[in-house]
C-alpha cells in the first residue's frame, strides 16, 4: 500500500532564506524555512495509510471532536450556549461523508453528547441530523476541568486507530478553575501527538494564556470570538480547515553537525509557535519538531542554530531540513529536504548582509512579545512600561506591514507617531478589544514580495 | 597533542591531519569486534571519509553526516598539462570555492604548424554564481579560439570573437531562469586568454587577469607585463589622476571597471601581439597570483628557471607561492613555453621584445616601453 498512500500525500517542497556568509568567529546560523504543500486538493475522502485498503464508500480518512463548554456560565447570558448550540449545529453540518465525528460536553466533567455509546459516528446526512437532535442535550450547568474533556476525547479518537487525521475543536467561556494547573498539564503531555486542536475562547471570562497553551500543545490555532453570534462562521471556518487536512503527524527534522546547537526551532507563519522544546531526538545529531496535519497550506519556520567555528574560506552544512512522515511500520518518509549553510568569509560586505526573511520574522517574534509583555505590565499596574511596550509593538507592526495586527493595536492605544512608537493608553479601553489583541499578537504576515527581491 | 607524533611537526589545536607528514591526528575510529550473531553485525562503511574530521562518513549532499563541513571540490585543485603549456587552478585559502576557470588545448593552423590556446577566468565573488561564469567564459573562450584557428584566422581577430563569444555565453546566465542571489549582480568574470602560435603570442582580456611575458634568461632580457588592468588604480594612475604608489593603497584599487557579464555596459576586449625574439615563458594567471608579486620583475624570481621545459612544475611552484604567501583569492595559472625560431624569420608585430643583449642579432625596431592596446 505505500505506493498508493503517496500518491495521496499533497507534495511538499521547502525553500531556504539565509545569509550564509559568516565573518571569522562567528557561530550562529540563522535561516528561515519556508515549507508548502501543494496538489493533495480539498475535496473527496482520500484514503490514506492503514484505512486506504477499506473498502471505498467505507473510508473514513479523517475523525473530528466537537468539545463544548456547558459550563453554569454559558447561560450568562443565555445566548451564548444557544449561539454555541448554533455553531455546534453549522459545524456538524460541514462534515464530509465517511468522516468520524463525536460531540462532548464539556463541565467539570466530560459527558458524550453524541453518538454516546463510547464510540465515533460516521458522518452521512442520517447521523448529522441525529447528532444535530442532540445538541438539545447541551445545557448550562457545573464548572470547567478541561483536563477531562480532553481525555475523553483521546479515548473516543482511540477507538479508532486506523484513523490518521484526527482534530479536536474546543469552545469555552471560562477558566479552567476545577482542576489544578498541574493536572491539566499531565492531560495535555498524555494526549499531545494523539491529535491536533483548535482552541475557541466566546467572551471575555476565559484567559488567554491557558487557552494558548492547549492549543500550542495541540498543534493548533487560539483565538477568541467575542461575539456568541459570531460563533457560527468561526465553527464553520475551523471545520473547512480541519477538512482540508490530507497528512497527519507531520514532522520538522532538524539534523545539525557535530557539537552544533539548536537554539530554537519556530514556526513564525501565519502564526508564531515555538517548538524548540517539542523536539524529540530522531537518530544522531537529528531531532524530530511536529507541525501536525497538512492541507493545502504553506508555512514558515525560523531555525537558528550554533555551530563551532570553522576557520575563513570554509563551508559547512549547519543544518540539513527535512518534512518527515512516520510511516506504520516505524519508518520515516521524508518529503522535502533544504540545506542551511554556513559559509566563513572575510568579506565583510557579504557576512554582514542580513536575510530580509529573517529579519522580517525576527521582527515579527519581538511584535508579539512586546504586545504580551505590554498588556502584562499593563494588567500589573505599570502604565510606563505598558506604553513603551505597546509603543514598539506598533512601530514594528507599522515597519512590517502587519496591519491586522496595527489595527488591533489602534483599539488599546491612541497612535500618534506610527514610525517612531509613540502612543498613549485609551481610556476605557474594552476587555474583549485587549483580549483579542492579546490572542491574535502571535500572527504574523509574510514577507512583502518586493522584499524578497532585494 | 602539540606535536604530531609521526614527524614532530609543531601541531595547531584544530589540525586533524599533521600539516608537514599527512598523518591523521584524530584517533582511528573504533574497529567493532566481530559480532558473533550475524544481527548485530554493523553495515560497513559506505563512501568516502570526511577529509576534516576523519570520523563520519560524507552525505549525498556532499557534506560530512558527523562535524557538517564541505568535502573538497574537484574544482578545489585542478591542474592540466600537455605539449604546449600547462596549467594549475588552486581555492587557495580564503574562499570556500574556486570561483577561476581555466582551458588548456593545443591545435594546429590550417598550415600544420601548432598552436597553444589558454584561457584563465576569474569570477567576480560579489555576483550571483561567479564559479558557473568563469567555466562558461572560460570554455566558450577556448572553443571559439580553437574553431577559429583551425579555420585560418588570424590570431587577433579569433581573440576578439572568442572573447566577445565568452561576454555573451557569460550574459546568457543572467536569463537561464536560475533565480538571482538577494543582493549580488548577474553572473560575471573577467578573462585573459593566449595564442602562441607561428612565432607571435597574442593576448587578449578584459578585466584584472594578466599576462606576462617571462624570458629564460633573466639577466639580460627583461621580463613584461603585457596587460592593463580594466581596475579603477589603473583608471587612476592613466588619468594622471595618483600616482602608482596611491592608487594601489586606495581601498578600491581593485574594483575592476571591466568584465564580462549581462551587466557590462560594453564588453571592450582588449588585445595585443608580440614576438618573442628569445626563449621564455609567457603567464597568464588571476589576482590570485599577482596580488603577491605584482611587478613582472618580482614574478619573474618566483618563475622557475626551467619553466620552459617544464611548465606544469614552474605553474605549480607559483600557485603553491600564492598558498604560502596567504592564498586570499582563487588562484590560477597557465604557462606557455615560448621557443622563437629565427629561421623562419620574425613577424612585424606592434610589440617586439627586444634582446637586450647587443651580441643577439637581429634587432628589430625598437619597441614602446609599455604595450598598446588595439581594438
Amino acid at each position: 500500500m505505500a505506493s498508493l498512500a503517496k500518491s495521496n500525500l499533497p507534495r511538499f517542497t521547502t525553500e531556504i532564506f539565509q545569509n550564509e556568509y559568516l565573518a571569522e568567529g562567528a557561530r550562529e546560523v540563522n535561516a528561515i524555512v519556508t515549507v508548502t504543500a501543494t496538489g493533495g486538493g480539498t475535496t473527496g475522502g482520500r484514503p490514506l495509510g492503514p484505512g486506504a485498503d477499506a473498502a471505498p464508500g467505507a473510508v473514513q480518512d479523517a475523525a473530528v471532536i466537537l468539545m463544548v463548554d456547558c459550563s453554569g456560565s454559558m447561560d450568562y447570558p443565555p445566548t451564548k450556549m444557544r449561539n454555541a448550540r448554533d455553531a455546534t449545529a453549522v459545524a456538524i453540518d460541514t462534515i464530509r461523508d465517511g468522516v468520524a465525528f463525536a460531540v462532548v460536553a464539556g463541565t467539570h466533567e466530560a459527558r458524550e453528547v453524541y453518538p454516546g455509546d463510547g464510540s465515533l459516528a460516521v458522518a452521512s446526512p442520517a447521523t448529522r441530523e441525529a447528532a444535530k437532535q442532540s445538541l438539545r442535550k447541551l445545557t448550562a450547568g457545573g464548572g470547567t476541568a478541561i483536563g477531562t474533556w480532553l481525555t475523553l476525547a483521546d479515548k473516543l479518537f482511540l477507538t479508532r486507530h486506523d484513523i490518521t487525521i484526527r482534530h479536536g475543536i474546543l469552545l469555552t467561556d471560562g477558566r479552567n478553575e476545577h482542576e489544578k494547573p498541574q493536572d491539566l498539564q499531565k492531560t495535555l503531555d498524555r494526549v499531545s501527538g494523539h491529535f491536533t486542536a483548535d482552541c475557541r475562547g466566546v467572551g471575555t471570562d476565559w484567559e488567554v494564556a491557558e487557552l494558548r497553551k492547549i492549543a500550542s500543545a495541540l498543534l493548533g490555532t487560539a483565538d477568541i470570538v467575542a461575539e456568541p453570534a459570531d460563533l457560527a462562521e468561526d465553527f464553520r471556518s475551523m471545520m473547512t480547515a480541519a477538512m482540508g487536512k490530507q497528512v497527519a503527524d507531520v514532522a520538522l527534522r532538524v539534523w545539525t553537525p557535530a557539537n552544533a546547537r539548536v537554539k530554537f526551532v519556530k514556526q513564525v507563519a501565519p502564526d508564531l509557535e515555538d517548538l524548540t522544546q517539542r523536539r524529540s531526538e530522531a537518530g544522531p545529531r537529528a531531532g524530530d519538531y511536529p507541525t501536525g496535519s497538512w492541507g493545502d497550506e504553506s508555512r514558515d519556520y525560523h531555525v537558528c542554530v550554533e555551530v563551532p567555528s570553522a576557520a575563513v574560506g570554509n563551508e559547512m552544512l549547519a543544518a540539513r531540513i527535512s518534512l518527515v512522515l512516520p510511516g506504520a511500520d516505524g519508518s520515516t518518509e521524508v518529503l522535502a529536504q533544504g540545506l542551511v549553510r554556513a559559509v566563513w568569509t572575510d568579506d565583510l560586505a557579504s557576512s554582514t548582509r542580513i536575510s530580509p526573511q529573517v529579519a522580517h520574522y525576527t521582527g515579527q517574534a519581538e511584535l508579539a512579545s512586546s504586545i504580551q509583555e505590554g498588556l502584562e505590565a499593563h494588567r500589573a499596574g505599570d502604565v510606563d512600561t505598558a506604553t513603551a511596550k505597546l509603543g514598539a509593538a506598533v512601530r514594528l507592526a507599522h515597519q512590517t506591514g502587519n496591519e491586522g495586527t496595527f489595527k488591533l493595536l489602534q483599539k488599546v492605544v491612541d497612535v500618534v507617531d506610527p514610525k517612531e512608537g509613540t502612543v498613549r493608553f485609551r481610556k476605557n479601553v474594552s476587555e474583549a478589544d485587549s483580549m483579542t489583541l492579546e490572542t491574535r499578537s502571535t500572527k504574523t504576515v509574510r514577507v512583502a514580495a518586493k522584499k524578497r527581491e532585494g | 597533542m602539540t606535536e604530531c607524533p609521526g614527524c614532530g611537526e609543531p601541531l595547531d589545536p584544530a589540525d586533524v591531519f599533521c600539516e608537514n607528514c599527512g598523518t591523521s591526528l584524530v584517533a582511528a575510529p573504533p574497529v567493532p569486534a566481530p559480532a558473533a550473531g550475524a544481527d548485530s553485525a554493523l553495515p560497513p562503511a559506505a563512501g568516502p571519509v570526511c577529509v576534516h574530521c576523519g570520523a563520519g562518513l560524507v552525505g549525498g549532499d556532499g557534506f560530512c553526516e558527523a562535524c557538517g563541513m564541505a568535502q573538497p571540490s574537484p574544482r578545489d585543485h585542478v591542474e592540466r598539462s600537455l605539449a604546449g603549456g600547462a596549467g594549475v587552478s588552486d581555492r587557495g585559502v580564503r574562499h570556500h570555492r574556486n570561483e577561476d576557470s581555466f582551458t588548456l588545448a593545443a591545435t594546429s593552423l590550417p598550415d600544420g604548424r601548432p598552436a597553444v590556446v589558454a584561457v584563465v577566468c576569474d569570477g567576480v565573488s560579489s555576483a550571483s554564481r561567479p564559479d558557473e561564469a568563469s567555466q562558461t567564459a572560460a570554455d566558450a573562450a577556448g572553443e571559439a579560439l580553437l574553431t577559429a584557428l583551425e579555420h585560418g584566422e588570424a590570431a587577433e581577430p579569433a581573440m576578439r570573437g572568442a572573447i566577445a563569444s565568452a561576454a555573451a555565453a557569460v550574459a546568457a546566465l543572467a536569463a537561464d531562469g536560475t533565480a538571482p542571489e538577494p543582493g549580488h549582480n548577474s553572473p560575471a568574470c573577467t578573462v585573459v586568454s593566449a595564442v602562441a602560435a607561428a612565432g607571435v603570442v597574442t593576448v587578449g582580456w578584459v578585466g584584472d587577469s594578466r599576462a606576462y611575458w617571462i624570458p629564460d634568461d633573466r639577466t639580460d632580457a627583461e621580463p613584461y607585463r603585457l596587460t592593463e588592468d580594466d581596475s579603477w588604480a589603473t583608471g587612476m594612475i592613466a588619468a594622471g589622476l595618483m600616482t602608482e604608489a596611491e592608487a594601489y593603497a586606495d581601498a578600491r584599487a581593485h574594483a575592476i571597471t571591466g568584465w564580462l557579464g549581462a551587466d557590462a555596459d560594453e564588453v571592450v576586449p582588449h588585445t595585443v601581439a608580440f614576438t618573442p625574439h628569445v626563449p621564455g615563458v609567457l603567464l597568464i594567471c588571476t589576482d590570485g597570483l599577482w596580488n603577491y608579486a605584482e611587478a613582472a620583475t618580482s614574478l619573474a624570481d618566483l618563475v622557475r628557471a626551467d619553466a620552459r621545459t617544464d611548465p606544469l612544475r614552474a605553474a605549480r611552484a607559483l600557485v603553491a607561492f600564492a598558498v604560502a604567501a596567504g592564498g586570499h583569492d582563487n588562484i590560477t595559472v597557465a604557462v606557455l613555453p615560448v621557443q622563437p625560431d629565427p629561421a623562419s624569420g620574425w613577424v612585424d608585430t606592434v610589440l617586439d621584445l627586444p634582446v637586450i643583449k647587443p651580441t643577439v642579432p637581429p634587432m628589430p625596431s625598437f619597441p614602446p616601453a609599455v604595450p598598446t592596446e588595439q581594438g
